[in-house]
């Protein structure tokens, strides 16, 4: 257990220090200078000269890329051209936004998702099946963002039950601002539960039709013992991957939804810093989101090795 | 009084009618063999017997167990039956346990759902029908899982399973058809002895007549749903009343006829000290990676228009063996000729050196792409001639080829999934043979064949030899279809040819331990029936 | 009898359904070249906002566009845009997935699979982000990050089916009759891929005209003039208390073109293979 672990911890450093690679050439290696880029065409050249001295543009692109990576393993990501705050605060500010809506939506979805997709094959080819089906068909083809706008529509304008966006902080009160998260987290949800409700049905129906549920079945077990003792938790490990690889569309989608109601999230923080061409926010705040969908994945690979015996003993 | 009485159980599913009047007793401390072809209805009966059937099924007639009728009982009664006084298992152990419980686990779960036992007495009685199984739990503690252990070993978990309660009756479906022969031997003593012990009737599911004939008190054949025969199991070989049984024995039994054979000629293939290693994954990062060798200097000659048999159990190399002779793998030592050319692997290998050699494989529904149709099929080794034929030219060739192999030159234009097992045997010989080769590779060529179809394609084989002048190479783990076939044989255990000799002699005077007990362990048909031993 | 009746009526509907969807879909957007009902980019202010109506079938937006016009000509976008990004991530996905599998022992495995998993750490997004820093916001920018987003599903689905294509014998009769790996891979692996890929293709599809359209809405994919669905439904929201009929048409455009490609993915996969109709599943 222990060596797979270290394994996976491994190439999971190995996969952050690529990431970063990637995302480093993609933001700073632009054609043009960003400096003489944000200051507009009529800046003087000394103006344009301090600015690039103090991005730290004026040193080779290897020396900045350490420098840069190096920085935010100590927790510094450098300061933001335009709002003049250091980066970390501003991510860890809009990260109490993005972050908890994800989780949010994660969790409606998986709570959705297991118990249809359970009753799904568990009535396979009745109505309920059918109709769940045509359901999830349904949940996968509406536009997460749509929706977010059709139940603004709904609930905010029209019942005015919820307000139609923003986020009040979580200073304002846990309820208050857990409130404002419940339609954004929602709109994110419903699609993802609809495929995570055909992965479960699925992989529920596979694991039924598998040798072992018969011999489960000669012991005495009867259909509703054996599915729960033996299918359910052998089902769910496929189900376990689609959850991991959930997190990084809940993120992107996180950056639209926020957009829709009106979240100060770490999403909307990159679309504006792109328009406003505050490279050193979008390339950290993008380093960030990455991190979180590796992480996650990390998370997915030990929580396989605590459900498969495979994994733990064989490396 | 018989224990479980099945009378005039007729079983259809989806309206299909699958099982026809089938009337069968069995008593306390009995065993009744069914034995039947693929099709013939065998598992049905057994599954009707704990009504684990599959949807739409619908079941009329009588299966009377200890009194009770199973047809018409309530699901909560036959879950108090299942496990508890009728148990089963199943043919396939590699997948018939959940792997991702312990064994301890799934053996106490029986004695749990069936007494409320608490856990720690449920593990005790687990262990206990462990021990039972012949898995002790110095070697096998409870804590082990499914992937941990053998086939053999794994099959040995589902009987602990299954005789945890100490059940009247036990229904074994092919339970040893997917092990080798040794294992199997192992079983059949185990499960011999636990009905001895209990007192308990087993219903004993198989394709094998000679398995049957040295297990069962009583035996009946099935085919196409209706039990054809009926018999103590000295009867039914001494009388052999209906002609479906004697057709049975005669295909079981069948020898090609083969042609005295003349003069053997000259070496064809010769593989000297040939060594094949696999890469292991390396245990860490800095190790290098280790070697497991499957072949050790394997040393053997195959002469022009000789049958050499190569027999051995899974794992012990043999496949290995027989894919680098046909230069589909690089080997670590030693060499291979063909023709006094050596083998090579992958390009390095002349089409000359190629076309010498073709290879008919086990699985007839994997043999063959499925989009092509049968002409592009049989051509493909055209590909290796050195002046490649026309179409018009390749669609005689395969015409020709068909009709040799006893199908219709018509037949080149349909598609695989037209054709049934046995046919698709005869087409993967006809894509062999069109290249006029010297060498045929028969990887277990009609190991997953009924018996009738069996005798047919060895009787080809045997045809085809003697006109065509062929050499096989028949790598077989069944020893009764080797001795049929070949003249000579080797015997091949972990990765070494142990012994090797002209077929009748190995047979009947083996000199090596190892295929001492594989020839021992082989079940016979012609063995006087039954002869219980402790 | 009659449950399993009842699912495999709704699959071969499931084709019907998908099939006449799809077709709406790429109808609409064949005929916006020739007709619209309005021409989708006139501006009138004297006709904004207005209820759907005899003349303007969908209503009108806040600059007096007619919506249904719109709709048609946004199709086109929808559809140019994720056929080029499909076409270019199964261009690049499937070689790679099939040369993964021909040399599953080998480094370029390990390289494919280890730069698959890294770019599925990237959401299409924050690709999008990323290009769009390089090169600014539009069409291009968009195909390329669904592209890129998309060939690791390529990869990973073809090298899935090969490997197992592989295992089967009729891959070493051929090895035996002397054929190459890429031989192989291109006359009897991909052949066996082909009803996968189509039905991969059609759902991948779908994705990427949601994929679209939600670039389009943080205004990282297609640009003015270009008709985009996604960019209407941007302009809605801020309309919402004033225009709401905005929002609708946009939405419901997508969905059923989403749905309908879905479809038919999911009838293909059934109708065209035999061999993966297992019922009920």
């Amino acid at each position: 257990m222990l060596r797979y672990a270290l394994k996976r911890l491994i190439s999971l450093a190995v996969s952050l220090l690529v990431a970063s690679v990637i995302i480093f050439i993609a933001v700073e290696i632009v054609p043009g200078d960003p400096a003489s880029y944000m200051l507009g065409l009529n800046a003087q050249p000394d103006t344009v000269a301090q600015l690039r001295e103090e991005l730290g543009l004026n040193v080779s692109p290897v020396e900045r890329y350490v420098s840069w990576v190096w920085g935010m393993v100590q927790g510094d990501f450098g300061t933001s051209y335009t709002y003049r705050t250091p980066v970390a605060e501003m991510i860890w500010q809009r990260g109490q936004v993005s972050l908890p809506l994800a989780l949010f939506a994660l969790l409606i979805s998986t709570a959705i998702a297991i118990p249809l997709g359970v009753i799904a094959a568990g009535r396979r080819g009745t109505g309920v099946d059918v109709g769940l089906s045509t359901a999830t068909q349904f949940g996968i083809a509406v536009p997460n963002f749509w929706l977010g706008i059709m139940m603004v529509l709904l609930f905010s304008v029209s019942l005015q039950w919820f307000s139609a966006g923003g986020f009040p902080g979580w200073q304002a009160g846990f309820w208050l601002a857990l409130k404002s998260l419940v339609l954004p987290a929602i709109a994110l949800a419903v699609p993802q539960a609809a495929i995570l409700t055909r992965i479960m049905r699925s992989s529920l129906l596979d694991t039924l039709g598998e040798d072992f549920m018969r011999t489960a079945r000669a012991k005495g077990l009867s259909r509703n013992q054996a599915l729960w003792r033996h299918a359910f938790r052998n089902a769910l490990i496929p189900v376990l991957t689609i959850i991991g690889l959930q997190f990084s569309f809940l993120i992107a989608g996180g950056i639209i939804i926020e957009q829709v109601f009106y979240l100060p999230g770490l999403g909307r923080l990159v679309l504006q810093s792109i328009n406003a061409r505050d490279l050193i926010v979008v390339e950290s705040v993008v380093m960030v989101l990455v991190f979180a969908v590796i992480v996650v994945n990390f998370a997915v690979d030990l929580a396989y090795a605590a459900v498969d015996p495979r994994l733990r003993r064989r490396v | 009084m018989s224990l479980l009485s099945i009378t005039g159980l007729n079983l259809s599913i989806h309206g299909t009618s699958i099982l026809k009047d089938v009337s069968l007793d069995v008593a306390e401390g009995e065993i009744v063999g069914i034995i039947g072809e693929s099709g013939s209805g065998k598992s049905m009966t057994a599954l009707s017997v704990l009504q684990l059937l599959p949807n739409g099924a619908h079941c009329e007639g009588r299966i009377e167990l200890g009194g009770e009728d199973v047809i018409t009982a309530d699901e909560d009664t036959l879950c108090a039956l299942r496990g508890d006084d009728v148990s089963m298992i199943f043919q396939e152990p590699m997948t018939a346990l959940n792997p991702l419980k312990t064994i301890g686990d799934q053996v106490a779960e029986t004695v749990q759902i069936h007494t409320g036992a608490s856990r720690a007495v449920a593990m005790g009685m687990a262990a206990e029908a462990l021990e039972r199984a012949e898995l002790p739990q110095a070697d096998f503690p409870l804590s082990r899982y499914p992937f941990e252990l053998s086939g053999g070993q794994r099959q040995r978990v589902c009987i602990a399973t299954a005789i945890a309660l100490r059940p009247r009756l036990l229904i074994a479906d092919e339970p040893t058809t997917a092990l080798d022969v040794t294992t199997q031997a192992e079983i059949l003593d185990l499960l011999r002895r636990l009905v001895a012990e209990d007192g308990m009737g087993l219903i004993f599911i198989t394709h094998d007549l000679a398995v049957v004939s040295g297990l069962a008190d009583r035996i009946a054949v099935m085919r196409h749903g209706e039990i054809v025969e009926r018999d103590t199991a000295e009867g039914l070989f001494r009388e052999m009343e209906h002609p479906y049984t004697r057709q049975l024995h005669e295909a079981s039994t069948h020898v090609p006829t083969r042609p005295e054979r003349g003069e053997i000629g000259e070496t064809l293939l010769s593989v000297k000290g040939m060594v094949r290693d696999y890469k292991l994954p390396r245990k860490n990062l800095f190790a290098p990676p280790g070697h497991f060798r499957a072949v050790d200097d394997v040393s053997f000659e195959l002469r022009r228009g000789e049958n050499l048999g190569l027999i051995g159990e899974s794992g012990c190399g043999k496949s290995t063996l027989s894919r680098a002779i046909l230069g589909l793998d690089p080997i670590q030592g030693g060499e291979i000729l063909l023709d006094g050319e050596p083998v090579t692997a992958g390009k390095d290998l002349s089409p000359k050196v190629r076309a010498k050699m073709q290879v008919v494989f086990q699985d007839p529904y994997a043999s063959f792409n499925p989009r092509h149709r049968v002409e592009r099929l049989v051509a493909e080794p055209t590909h290796l001639m050195p002046n490649r034929p026309s179409s018009a030219q390749k669609r005689r060739m395969v015409g020709e080829m068909l009709e040799k192999v006893g199908l219709t030159t018509s037949d080149a234009q349909k598609y695989i999934h037209e054709f049934s097992g046995g046919q698709r045997q005869r087409i993967a010989i006809a894509r062999a043979l069109i290249i006029n080769p010297d060498l045929i590779v028969l990887d277990e060529a009609v190991s997953a064949l009924d018996v009738s179809i069996r005798a047919q394609i060895l009787d080809l084989l045997a045809e085809l030899s003697d006109t065509l002048s062929l050499s096989y190479l028949f790598i077989s783990h069944d020893l009764s279809v080797v001795r049929t076939i070949t003249d000579r044989v080797l015997i091949m255990k972990g990765g070494h040819i142990v012994e090797e000799g002209e077929t009748e002699q190995v047979f009947s005077n083996p000199r090596h331990p190892y295929t001492k007990a594989l020839i021992e362990a082989a079940p016979l048909l012609d063995a006087p029936p039954k002869v219980i031993a402790f | 009898m009659s449950a399993a009746v009842t699912r495999k009526g709704f699959r071969s509907r499931a084709l019907w359904i998908g099939g006449v969807l799809t077709a709406v879909l790429v109808g609409a957007a064949l005929l916006s070249y020739l007709w619209t009902p309005h021409d989708f980019e006139a501006i009138s202010i004297p006709a904004r906002n207005q209820l759907p109506s005899g003349e303007h079938w969908f209503g009108t937006d806040h600059y007096g566009r007619d919506i249904f016009s719109m709709i048609m000509a946004g199709a086109r976008t929808s559809l140019a845009l994720a056929l080029a990004a499909v076409g270019i991530a199964m261009a690049v996905g499937v070689p790679l997935g099939l040369a993964a599998a021909a040399r599953s022992d080998g480094l370029l495995d390990e390289i494919i699979m280890r730069g698959n998993d890294l770019i599925f750490a990237f959401p299409a997004l924050l690709v999008a982000v990323l290009i769009t820093n390089i090169a600014g916001p539009g069409a291009f920018n968009a195909i390329l990050a669904i592209a890129i987003f998309n060939i690791p599903v390529f990869a990973r689905v073809t090298r899935g089916a090969a490997l197992s294509v592989w295992t089967l014998d009729f891959i070493m009769a051929a090895r035996v009759a002397g054929k190459g790996r890429w031989r192989i891979s291109a006359e009897h692996v991909l052949p066996n891929l082909a009803n996968l890929l189509i039905v991969q293709g059609t759902i991948q599809l779908s994705l990427g005209i949601l994929a679209e359209a939600g670039l389009s809405y943080v205004g990282l994919g297609a640009q003015p003039p270009l008709p985009s669905w996604g960019r209407m439904l941007a302009d809605a929201r801020t309309m919402l208390t004033v225009a709401p009929h905005m929002a609708l048409f946009p939405g419901l455009a997508i969905t059923a073109a989403v749905l309908g490609l879905n479809l038919l993915g999911d009838g293909l996969r059934d109708w065209l293979d035999p061999k993966l109709r297992r019922e009920g599943r």
